[in-house]
């Protein structure tokens, strides 16, 4: 995973809500067995059936933070979600609200999930329309998104922080403790189920 | 002070806990799919690292899988789309080369991953169970924390059988009360997601309480807390008890002699302690609750089969109203329209929520005698190979295909689209499935989702309704 320390872009202004991971990508994409090149798959009903959907306009193109409204990553646990967003070059999400499994997914994959609140979104959604090249930065160290003079803290455990921030493998974290795990292994229940290959 | 059920279940699996870091949880059982596991796999032969618990692990396939073929199978010929064919190809070769079974298409034990878990009795009280798949929330009906999970962490689990997380909050949702003749637990988890919306469960552990719920079968608390991802919570669960002892007694995977007195003894203290306190609490009474279908594009846009399509002027909250007008615009439903005279053109019944034996018997209830109405098809789908058995032996395959549905062989069909099982862009579904989102059924296809009492009468008649209608 890359590390994530600042990012600045250019945002788009997603105003949906309920925005589920069927619409970020349906799944007719998720049957290919790669990890990457899932950009194609990123809101493709929108993308194609709404002529001025945000993702088809021009001043829009460059964006690579996406801005949208609660709930966004409702639904499946698809982890292509997340591959879309960061294929189609997107290197953070803001929403008031996310699923838990996506958000989960999100920070795994090295794509920042930045809760704001709704006043926030609002402002954010009110300046890039009003100035698509309004420059937004999103800085993990300090837990702080600014922008035109706007600055506003949020919220990230530490340790999901240090791990974004040194770009560190959560399952080579884990097998530090493998004695720890096999001394859990040897006390559990016996007759707890198995399956034999 | 007392622990919640919930609580007693993550404490019980902490293989380390550290400040300032998330507990490292152990995971009993991880069910793997042909859709979410191939980059995960990937990811292990990359750094050169086993499956650390193949015994834990077992694999069916489902959600690519055609459900048209007759047996025997030959290979995997009958999945005519390469992409798919390949994910297929994909999972029985990680499978063989990983050492963990698997269950193919044509075998006697395939079928949903959800529904394949309780029938072996593999889904046992007490336990952590995860899968690639937000549903595996199902496996809470016995008393074990499941729940979904993405690519990176099948992969963390496939390497170390735990997973680093953060303790989500607890919530209690209470339902006391006998529920009204043809009210089914769908209707209440329905019922239940319009009141919170999608997102209301976001950060909880759930645990469903109440008379209603103690009542209810196994069916049809898996059916509730299959849904619980529907409303956002992390996993939903019920309480072990006599009915989950009684379905679990005697199945493949259950303890047996003094291994089951010693399983029950320790199940029966899987209970919330009653000086134990919920971070928050919903309550329900059951005997207000009615048949229940959704208009809009998410679970939580429903209303009961009495009503009608509500007009978005009306919702205070102005994302709401943006929300309902554009799910109005897709699903081609005026405001003030009766529920039952939207008509329909396809009803599906399976999935991991409705494709149990139980609720193939309830639709079959209705449809004993009855004809599906001119131009609507009548997809009936079991959850599993072992529910199609069970269905056939008691001849429900008949009364569907005697009332002119059709009756497949087992996997998620219709409930997404990405098999050969889809809508056609503007066709419009009465679906005993989870999801209502745009496309879901298939690109531009229109879902509203209902119990399969609902599904059935409403194959009968071409519009919703309910069996009291017939």
């Amino acid at each position: 995973m890359d590390k994530f320390t600042v990012h600045t872009g250019t945002a788009v202004p997603l105003r949906r809500s309920n925005v589920d991971t069927d619409q970020i990508i349906p799944a007719v994409y998720l049957k290919r067995v790669t990890r990457t090149g899932f950009e194609d798959g990123l809101f493709s009903a929108w993308r194609a059936n709404e002529t001025d959907f945000v993702l088809n306009q021009p001043q829009y193109r460059q964006a690579t933070i996406l801005v949208a409204g609660p709930d966004f990553g409702t639904g499946s646990s698809r982890e292509h979600a997340v591959w879309a967003l960061l294929d189609y070059g997107f290197r953070v999400v803001i929403a008031p609200r996310f699923g838990d499994i996506f958000r989960g997914n999100s920070l795994k994959a090295g794509l920042l999930t930045v809760v704001l609140s709704e006043k926030a979104v609002q402002r954010l959604w009110d300046d890039v329309e009003e100035d698509p090249s309004t420059q937004v930065t999103v800085d993990l160290g300090e837990r702080t998104v600014r922008w035109s003079g706007e600055v506003h803290g949020f919220e990230l455990d530490d340790y999901t922080r240090w791990r974004l921030l040194e770009g560190l493998d959560d399952i080579g974290l884990t097998l530090r403790h493998t004695d720890a795990i096999a001394a859990y292994e040897a006390a559990r229940r016996p007759w707890l189920p198995a399956v034999s290959a | 002070m007392g622990r919640t059920l919930a609580e007693k279940l993550w404490d019980s699996h902490v293989v380390r806990s550290a400040a300032g870091e998330p507990d490292l949880l152990y995971i009993d059982l991880h069910l793997v799919h042909e859709v979410t596991s191939p980059q995960a796999f990937d990811g292990l032969r990359l750094a050169g690292r086993r499956v650390h618990r193949p015994d834990l692990t077992l694999a069916t396939e489902d959600h690519n899988t055609p459900t048209d073929y007759t047996l025997p199978l030959a290979g995997t010929s009958s999945i005519k789309d390469d992409v798919s064919r390949t994910q297929i190809e994909t999972l029985r070769k990680n499978c063989a080369d990983f050492g963990i079974r698997l269950y193919p298409m044509g075998n006697a034990e395939q079928g949903i991953v959800h529904v394949i878990g309780p029938q072996l009795g593999i889904t046992q009280p007490g336990m952590t169970i995860v899968c690639g798949d937000s549903h595996t929330s199902t496996h809470g009906a016995f008393g074990a924390l499941a729940f979904g999970i993405g690519t990176s962490q099948v992969e963390h689990v496939l390497a170390t059988q735990t997973l680093p997380l953060d303790r989500p909050k607890t919530m209690a949702v209470t339902v006391d009360g006998e529920l009204p003749h043809g009210v089914t637990p769908k209707d209440v988890v329905l019922a239940l997601i319009a009141k919170t919306g999608t997102g209301g469960g976001q950060g909880y552990m759930v645990e469903y309480r109440g008379s209603t719920f103690e009542r209810m079968s196994m069916e049809g608390r898996m059916t509730v807390c299959n849904m619980s991802i529907e409303w956002g919570a992390r996993a939903g669960m019920v309480a072990p008890d006599e009915t989950t002892f009684a379905y679990l007694r005697g199945r493949d995977f259950a303890p047996n002699g003094a291994d089951w007195d010693a399983a029950v003894e320790y199940w029966k203290s899987l209970r919330t302690d009653d000086d134990a306190e919920f971070d928050a609490e919903i309550t329900l009474d059951a005997s207000t609750l009615t048949p229940f279908v959704t208009w809009g594009t998410n679970p939580g846009q429903g209303a009961p089969l009495g009503s009608a399509v509500p007009d978005p002027s009306e919702f205070a909250d102005e994302s709401d109203r943006r929300a309902a007008e554009k799910a109005l615009l897709y699903m081609g439903l005026q405001p003030g329209t009766p529920l039952r005279e939207v008509a329909v053109d396809t009803v599906f019944l399976g999935s991991c929520t409705n494709g149990r034996i139980e609720d193939l018997r309830a639709a079959a209830s209705v449809l004993r005698g009855r004809k599906v109405a001119d131009g609507v098809r009548l997809m009936v789908v079991p959850g599993s190979m072992r529910v199609r058995k069970q269905a056939e032996e008691e001849g429900l395959d008949q009364v569907f295909l005697g009332a002119g549905g059709e009756w497949r062989q087992a996997g998620c069909s219709m409930c997404l689209g990405m098999n050969p099982d889809q809508l056609r862009p503007g066709e419009r579904s009465a679906s005993t499935s989870n999801r209502n989102f745009e496309g879901r059924q298939g690109k531009g296809g229109r879902t509203h989702l209902v119990s399969p009492l609902v599904a059935a009468a409403t194959a009968v008649t071409g519009r919703l309704s309910s069996p009291s209608d017939l």
